[in-house]
């Protein structure tokens, strides 16, 4: 089912292009050498296992790490230096661990990601200018139609830290969202959440693709990534092992092995 | 410490409690029927029979709530209807009678301190002593009542506006009433009598009810807050020594609302806050026609605001620009210095160490007062028959910056810049990775925070006629963060009682001022402990200093909901 979309996605623009990525950290090399393209419309993977470098790499494509050597392509132009530039450029991410505004409530969660697509300055708001309020309402708006699109219509007034776990990873992707991103990096969002949250996720990260926009997802749960993806990389030990449709990934001896160790004494499934 | 008392005792012993209880009430109300002191000089004279003197009066009512609130419920359930569960009828009651108790023994060791010798207290005040000591010893058998419900109470709006008045006029007329005692005595009897009160109409509802009056008539509570405040001055019939302390506690505040931005909004520790107050003062001397200030430009005053506000803010920015971007006891470390090096560099622009500007340590001083369009502000002038003197027209003066203040407080909480001050305190890296400019917002804050002392300080000057070096020691800048804290961070109403209290006490107890560190500091500690978010606590604020309460988190959201002004964003939100 998935690899009949990538020739769909094939020739859309190139969104993302990591070219030779290397992360070092002292004399620890957590990411090396490592090339990933994404493309508009288009849903990759990158799984691996424990330590496989996988988040660090995600956070030289946010800005938030300089990669050592290599490069970072967004969109065509150099990564910005700041993850708060990458976001402006159009790049969201959520978290492994989800960090939310815990005090603030479900729509202010949502209207803080807006805040890099408003202009509202100090004057505009202490003397209540028409751009503060037309911006307001504007937000307002557009955060209570990103909550119904992710299924927490009626959560708007709920503290983010009163909401159960699955809607909080829900809640982190309508903030992530908010930015009104191109690219959308979801770090482990189906961590902690039972099959049926899972489904749920799942259905969302189609729907967001299918609003034109593209996902790159790190998740350990194959079974997911295999439905979820058009493409999938796996990382072992901070370099690329094998990328392509999900279905090749899938099968490779080398993904399994890396997974669940040699099949030389026993054949495993690769059922992981 | 606290005694708990089993349920089945409360059940068992809940007739006698009441009736003891009762008793205690009639003891108390009966003693100011009687002499409470042998001499004269002790509080307001309570040496006469059957005339109770006005500070008796004033005592009888914490009693007279006590009996109603055990008389009441008497009547049944029945015929109480909904207002039996709306109140605490008996947990206030509680509150009322401890109340009660507290002022008598502080009256009580008032005469005899100030007559020297027990044996100067005459049986009234033993009376009075008996009846707190049998009610406050009776009401903790009666059954805890819950939690009163009176914000429930649907009330048509034009009750909801007219008890807002009725607030407003009675804070008016207590402040008044308070500031009138000169004698330390009086003044800690009433202010306990006054606290006592606050704390059984709390317990009672009343507030919660205020609240929600206020919140759907905030522009009433807001114009009628002004409206008291403005009326003040005409309460102190020209007598200049209550005004001064007014106009003071108001320069304080508005510097302590502006800290308010820095530490309560943004989360940022400023430990030198007062050098902005200094600076706005500086450049109003300067810039006025003293003679120690060789500059012979005068523009007018409005000009020299906002100059004096913008040297502020540029001194913020100077100084939050390469610190901001550490965070922490670092910046407080920073701040701390730059206090210091303000007051040192001011003490050496005297013409012999550095550029003649501020005439050292001496100061400029002799600035004259100010003038708005032949309205001398140094005069006093006769408004309606009552005398307003110099430093009511400061005050005045004040009240209209401390209403800048506020708006600016306000409405920059309730916006988007307010949005993503709360995101950085919340988690910083989270805020930055999801596009907020966060060093931006800090500055932000650091820099408007600076703007208004620089104003507040404009009038600070031609209020203190003199500015010098030594007034804007790291002292004062200890004493605005304390306001602030103990008010409440991040809210209006705390700052502005914190503030109250810093500066009022200090003027009108001599004993207090002496010891003010001592006592200011272990004031602290004790907040620290028992009340970490204030006074008045803002409503994340708490969250955050009790994180795992999760019947607070309820509480909270309620509260945030309803409270919700982005989805309301067509109203203002200028709101105490």
């Amino acid at each position: 089912m998935s690899t009949e979309a990538v020739p769909a996605v094939a020739d859309t623009a190139v969104l993302l292009d990591a070219r030779n990525v290397t992360m070092q950290f002292g004399g620890l090399r957590a990411v090396n050498d490592v090339s990933l393209q994404v493309r508009t419309g288009e849903i990759v993977g990158l799984i691996g296992p424990n330590g496989a470098g996988k988040t660090t790499f995600f956070n030289c494509l946010t800005g938030l790490y300089q990669p050592t050597t290599g490069s970072v392509f967004f969109d065509a132009a150099p990564l910005p230096a700041k993850p708060r530039l990458a976001v402006r450029a159009g790049m969201a991410r959520t978290f492994q661990n989800i960090r939310l505004f815990h005090n603030m409530t479900a729509i202010e969660n949502v209207m803080v990601g807006m805040y890099c697509r408003t202009k509202t300055n100090a004057i505009d708001a202490v003397f209540r200018l028409p751009r503060h309020r037309r911006e307001e309402v504007e937000s307002t708006r557009r955060a209570k139609e990103l909550l119904d699109f992710v299924g927490l219509s009626g959560s708007g007034d709920t503290l983010s830290r009163n909401l159960p776990y699955g809607d909080q990873r829900r809640l982190e992707i309508a903030r992530a969202l908010a930015t009104d991103p191109k690219l959308l990096l979801l770090d482990e969002p189906t961590a902690g959440m039972n099959p049926q949250e899972t489904r749920q996720a799942e259905d969302l990260i189609f729907r967001i693709r299918d609003l034109g926009l593209a996902v790159l997802v790190i998740e350990h749960d194959m079974r997911f990534i295999f439905n979820l993806c058009d493409r999938v990389a796996c990382l072992v030990r901070g370099e690329v092992l094998v990328e392509g449709p999900g279905a090749v990934v899938q099968n490779d001896p080398r993904v399994i092995e890396a997974y669940i160790g040699s099949p030389a004494t026993q054949d495993g499934s690769g059922d992981a | 410490m606290r005694v708990v008392i089993p349920d089945e005792f409360k059940i068992r012993f809940r007739y006698p409690a009441r009736a003891l209880g009762l008793l205690g009430a009639v003891l108390m109300i009966v003693s100011i029927f009687l002499p409470w002191a042998y001499g004269h000089d002790a509080l307001d004279d309570m040496t006469f029979w059957g005339a109770p003197s006005p500070l008796q009066l004033f005592f009888v009512v914490l009693p007279v709530l006590l009996g109603l609130l055990l008389a009441i419920p008497l009547v049944g359930k029945q015929r109480l209807g909904a207002l039996a569960r709306m109140v605490a009828w008996n947990t206030t009651a509680k509150t009322a009678a401890l109340a009660s108790l507290v002022v008598v023994v502080i009256a009580t060791a008032s005469i005899a301190i100030e007559l020297g010798g027990l044996v100067n207290v005459d049986p009234g005040a033993w009376v009075a002593l008996l009846g707190g000591l049998v009610a406050a010893g009776s009401t903790p058998f009666l059954p805890d009542s819950p939690e009163p419900t009176l914000d429930r109470l649907k009330s048509p709006a034009w009750v909801q506006i007219l008890g807002i008045v009725a607030v407003m006029a009675a804070a008016l007329f207590l402040a008044a009433q308070a500031l009138s005692y000169n004698d330390a005595g009086s003044f800690i009897t009433f202010a306990a009598l006054l606290v006592g009160l606050v704390l059984v109409l709390r317990q009672f509802g009343v507030f919660d009810w205020l609240r929600v009056a206020g919140r759907s008539n905030n522009r009433v509570l807001v114009l009628s807050a002004f409206v008291v405040a403005f009326l003040f001055p005409f309460t102190q019939d020209g007598k200049d020594a209550n005004m001064s302390i007014a106009a003071q506690v108001l320069i304080f505040a508005s510097a302590a609302l502006g800290l308010n931005i820095v530490v309560g909004l943004a989360g940022l520790l400023d430990l030198g806050y007062i050098a902005f107050l200094g600076a706005g003062a500086f450049t109003a001397a300067v810039l006025s026609e003293s003679a120690y200030s060789h500059v012979n430009w005068h523009p007018p005053f409005i000009v020299t605001v906002i100059i004096a506000g913008t040297v502020s803010s540029v001194l913020g920015l100077i100084i939050g620009a390469p610190t901001l971007r550490v965070s922490g006891d670092y910046l407080a470390i920073v701040t701390l210095g730059f206090g210091e090096i303000f007051r040192l560099t001011m003490i050496n622009l005297d013409g012999n160490d550095g550029p003649y500007v501020t005439n050292g340590s001496n100061g400029i001083s002799n600035i004259p007062d100010l003038n708005f369009f032949g309205f001398d502000f140094g005069k006093a002038h006769t408004i309606l028959g009552v005398d307003i003197g110099r430093f009511a027209n400061y005050y005045w003066l004040m009240l209209l910056v401390i209403g800048l203040v506020i708006l600016v407080f306000t409405n920059l909480n309730h916006s988007r810049i307010g949005r993503g001050w709360v995101a950085i305190r919340e988690d910083e890296l989270a805020a930055e990775a999801m596009g907020v400019n966060t060093f931006a917002l800090k500055l932000l804050a650091f820099a408007g925070g600076a703007f208004l002392a620089g104003v507040a300080g404009a009038v600070k000057a031609h209020h203190d006629v003199s500015v010098t070096p030594d007034q804007y020691v790291f002292l004062e800048s200890a004493f605005l963060l304390a306001a602030v804290v103990l008010g409440g961070m991040g809210t209006v109403m705390g700052v502005l009682i914190g503030a109250t209290i810093l500066k009022l006490l200090p003027e009108k107890l001599r004993f207090f001022s002496d010891y003010r560190l001592l006592l200011f500091g272990l004031l602290l500690v004790v907040m620290m402990r028992f009340r970490p978010e204030g006074m008045i606590a803002e409503e994340r604020r708490q969250l955050e200093f009790h994180a795992e309460d999760e019947e607070l988190a309820e509480e909270v959201q309620e509260e945030l909901a309803l409270y919700h002004d982005h989805l309301h964003p067509e109203r203002g939100s200028f709101e105490l």
